[in-house]
């Protein structure tokens, strides 16, 4: 019998953490015991990328986008949707409106989004490799084995304008060429899936939602440039895309798409998967080549390029998860194509982690160009708690700050790069009022200082100095010449350090500095923090024109710092005031204060 | 055999010691036999790590040079329940350094200790990659998200 309902459950990591393995059984438990079984398919598919709202469930045909779902719903949504034909509309998104506005297109999340990386993600069962295939999945790999010499594939790279998607922005065809030109027995395709910047989450979501993908383009890569091994290098932090990747090899050999004569052709190639170990510097990639080769992660200087001497001193390419998932579109779709979305100087789309302090977190997939305003306010729905904007950062621990003046900048290379910012990989992290820029950019340098592998003294030094000297200033202890010094440091590192780790380690002091240099004075001469983050700065207060003394920050203090009568205004004792900010936090009428 | 030393003897499970056997003459892999024995033993004990450069035949400096440069790899035993806390920007913007003081508080340990029964252990991690759900907890394979101070307690009591 052929299915009459299909029933799209949201597989990834952020759905998956709560509960979207129960629901899913659930469903099918449900299912069977209705009957309904054999005409409606329930499918755990890759990530939908509306994680705000998450567990997501999406019923085909009609389209229906029920969000945060929880197991014990799954029974009503069979029941009802299934068996009746009738919509849950509990759980519809937006309930509010008329039916219409629960359809997957009418959502404003995804109405600027465009997706290429992300295509299959949501659509298909990432664990079946027959679901790949049935949307033009290895056609890519099949037209190049069969159609193509490799001159043309590269040809067609060029054509398409395709950048690595991994930072640097580096033309893939042209790494690509370096590889195919240098005679070598032996040559190595590497993904680097190590995704290290924190508060991002687009390769793992690629390779969670569509393994196959990758897989594919590493082979089109290894006939392209004459490999006949690659190499996944993915962080032990991702079971599930590990998992994923494995059933995906799997399957791939059973069907003669990966090993000894890739169907029925000359061409042989075979991949295996590498852990990470939780190294940030790994996915630097001289440093990640040294981890594949066992070793400690230790950058080392280029040139020699890997492309020309990498993998145990062998020609290797090597892309990012998102540089490989363009590539079979690439090849299918045509170069001319690709260059169609985009912009001047960087074509194709772009994935971002959206997160921080906005209303919708998720994962969401534009075409270059996208301004940031869009992003933020039109899919991303503002910032959450109806808080000001602050700041934006874009390219995780080596990018830069991005003020409400440069909102409608069209995002690519170039204008990231033309705000001291850059591309990065995609994570993109929104702050608000509330957050203090000095505070942000010491846990940025935090970050780098703990993952500096300490080979280069620009980097392991510099960073150190830059660390402790915002400390001093979030703690009231900074004075006017450590600005000066700090923009010296940090330039030093920028110019001297060994690998882009260091070199790109100051970018968030040199962006805050230069457009947040206010909040700095704030905290250096007033001894204050306007946002009332940095604990030494700040005191808190209880405002007597609002205080109608209801006790319960008096109760909930861990102190007892604060004293007071029933419907008298209560005070706090600012000797024994630990700051914790749970007053703060509990009063209802505002009366707390922090200054 | 290994000379002996003062310190208990181990053993590897027959598993274990199959997939070093496969691995054993595969370039680079040691990084992949010291997750294998790391998951036998949730961490890398120094016995383990002699064994392993006794079969590999590798100086034992070479491996403590790996497993002391990647975060991931673990030379002290954590408590029966690792709670990790994730400090990634997303979930440090939305409060995770006060969960960790909730939890430093409750359990009376600071980062990376143990508690003294030996049930707990807490670290701090980078990005679990549920930036969605920022602040997140992770307990083994539970993962709490959307987290306030004021619901720890309760989890750790269901641990208790
Ligand atoms: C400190 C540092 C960390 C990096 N982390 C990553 C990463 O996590 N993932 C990634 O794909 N590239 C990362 N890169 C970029 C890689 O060095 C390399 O440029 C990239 O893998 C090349 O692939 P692409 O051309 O497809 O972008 C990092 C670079 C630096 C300097
Ligand atoms: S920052 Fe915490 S899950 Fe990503």
């Amino acid at each position: 019998m052929a299915f009459t309902n299909y029933i799209l459950v949201c597989g990834g990591t952020g759905c998956e953490s709560a509960k979207a393995d129960q629901i899913y059984q659930n469903l099918l438990s449900a299912a069977n015991a209705e009957g309904v079984h054999e005409t409606v398919q329930i499918v755990k598919t890759g990530c939908f990328g509306f994680c705000e709202q998450g567990p997501i469930v999406k019923i085909l045909p009609e389209d229906s986008f029920y969000v945060q779902v929880k197991p014990e719903d799954s029974e009503e949504i069979i029941k009802e949707h299934i068996v009746k034909g009738r919509e849950v509309k509990r759980l519809l998104y937006d309930k509010s409106e008329s039916k219409k506005h629960a359809r997957v297109e009418d959502i404003q999340f995804y109405q600027k989004q465009f997706r290429i990386v992300l295509r299959n993600c949501g659509f298909i069962n990432p664990e079946n490799i027959d679901e790949y295939i049935a949307r033009d999945g290895y056609a890519a790999l099949e037209k190049v084995l069969f159609e193509m010499s490799s001159d043309a594939v590269i040809e067609e790279l060029k054509k398409s304008g395709l950048r690595g998607r991994g930072g640097a922005g580096f033309p893939t065809w042209l790494k690509w060429n370096f590889t195919k030109q240098v005679d070598s027995e032996q040559k190595y395709i590497v993904c680097n899936a190590d995704e290290g910047d924190p508060g991002a989450y687009m390769d793992r979501s690629t390779l969670e939602g569509d393994p196959h993908s990758i897989l594919e383009a590493m082979a089109i890569a290894g006939f392209t440039c004459g490999a006949d091994t690659g190499y996944i290098y993915i962080r032990a932090e991702y079971p599930l895309a590990i998992g994923r990747l494995k059933i995906a090899m799997e399957q791939a050999r059973a069907y003669g798409l990966l090993g000894e004569n890739i169907l029925g052709s000359e061409f042989s190639f075979d991949i295996e998967i590498r852990l990470g170990a939780g190294a940030f510097v790994c996915g630097e990639e001289t440093a990640l080549l040294a981890s594949l080769e066992g070793n400690r992660g230790m950058p080392w200087p280029r040139p020699p390029f890997p492309a020309v001497k990498g993998l145990w001193d062998k020609p290797t390419v090597i892309n990012n998860v998102e540089t490989w998932a363009n590539v079979p579109m690439v090849i299918l779709k045509g170069g001319e194509w690709f260059t169609q979305i985009g912009t001047e100087d960087s074509k194709g789309t772009k994935v971002f982690a959206l997160t921080g302090k906005i209303r919708n977190s998720g994962l969401v997939e534009v075409p270059m160009g996208t301004t940031l305003r869009e992003i933020i306010y039109d899919i991303g729905g503002g910032i959450a708690n109806d808080k000001d904007f602050k700041a934006v950062q874009t390219g995780g621990p080596s990018g830069g700050m991005i003020t409400k003046d440069y909102l409608d900048t069209p995002i690519d290379y170039k204008h990231l790069q033309g705000l001291g910012s850059m591309m990065g990989s995609g994570g993109m992290i929104v702050m608000d009022e509330d957050d203090c820029i000095v505070d942000v950019t010491k846990f940025y340098l935090g970050f780098t200082v703990d993952e500096s592998c300490g080979k280069c003294s620009p980097c392991r030094v510099g960073g150190r100095t830059l660390y402790n000297t915002l400390d001093r200033i979030t703690k009231g202890e900074g004075t006017m010449e450590d600005i000066d010094k700090m923009r010296s440091c940090g330039y030093a590192m920028q110019k001297a350090s060994l690998c882009g780790l260091g070199q790109t380690a100051p970018n968030p002091i040199m962006s805050s500095l230069k457009y947040f240099e206010k909040e700095y004075l704030a905290h250096i001469k007033d001894r204050s923090c306007p946002s009332g983050r940095c604990k030494e700065l700040i005191s808190y207060f209880i405002l007597a024109d609002k205080c109608i003394g209801c006790t319960a920050c008096a109760r909930k203090c861990p102190v007892s710092a604060i004293t007071g009568e029933r419907r008298k205004i209560h005070l706090i004792n600012q000797d024994l005031c630990i700051k914790c900010g749970i007053c703060y936090e509990v009063c209802k009428f505002d009366a707390v204060y922090v200054g | 055999m290994a000379e002996q030393r003062d310190t208990e003897q181990i053993t590897f499970s027959d598993e274990l010691v199959k997939y070093i056997e496969t691995w054993k003459h595969k370039p680079g892999n040691l990084i992949m036999i010291l997750h294998r024995v790391q998951e036998e033993f949730r961490f890398v004990p120094r016995e383990a790590a002699d064994e392993v450069a006794r079969i590999l035949d590798v100086p034992l400096a070479k491996i403590y040079g790996v497993l002391t440069f990647y975060h991931y790899f673990k030379l002290t035993k954590p408590g029966k329940y690792n709670i990790q806390i994730c400090l990634g920007t997303a979930c440090y913007l939305k409060g995770a350094d006060g969960l960790i003081e909730e939890i430093e508080n409750l359990l009376g340990v600071s980062e990376g200790e143990v508690t003294e029964d030996e049930q707990f252990s807490f670290e701090s991690v980078r990005c679990v990659g549920c930036c969605g759900l920022a602040p997140v907890l992770v307990i083994g394979d539970e993962v709490f998200g959307k987290l306030t101070k004021d619901q720890i307690p309760g989890i750790i009591a269901k641990y208790q």
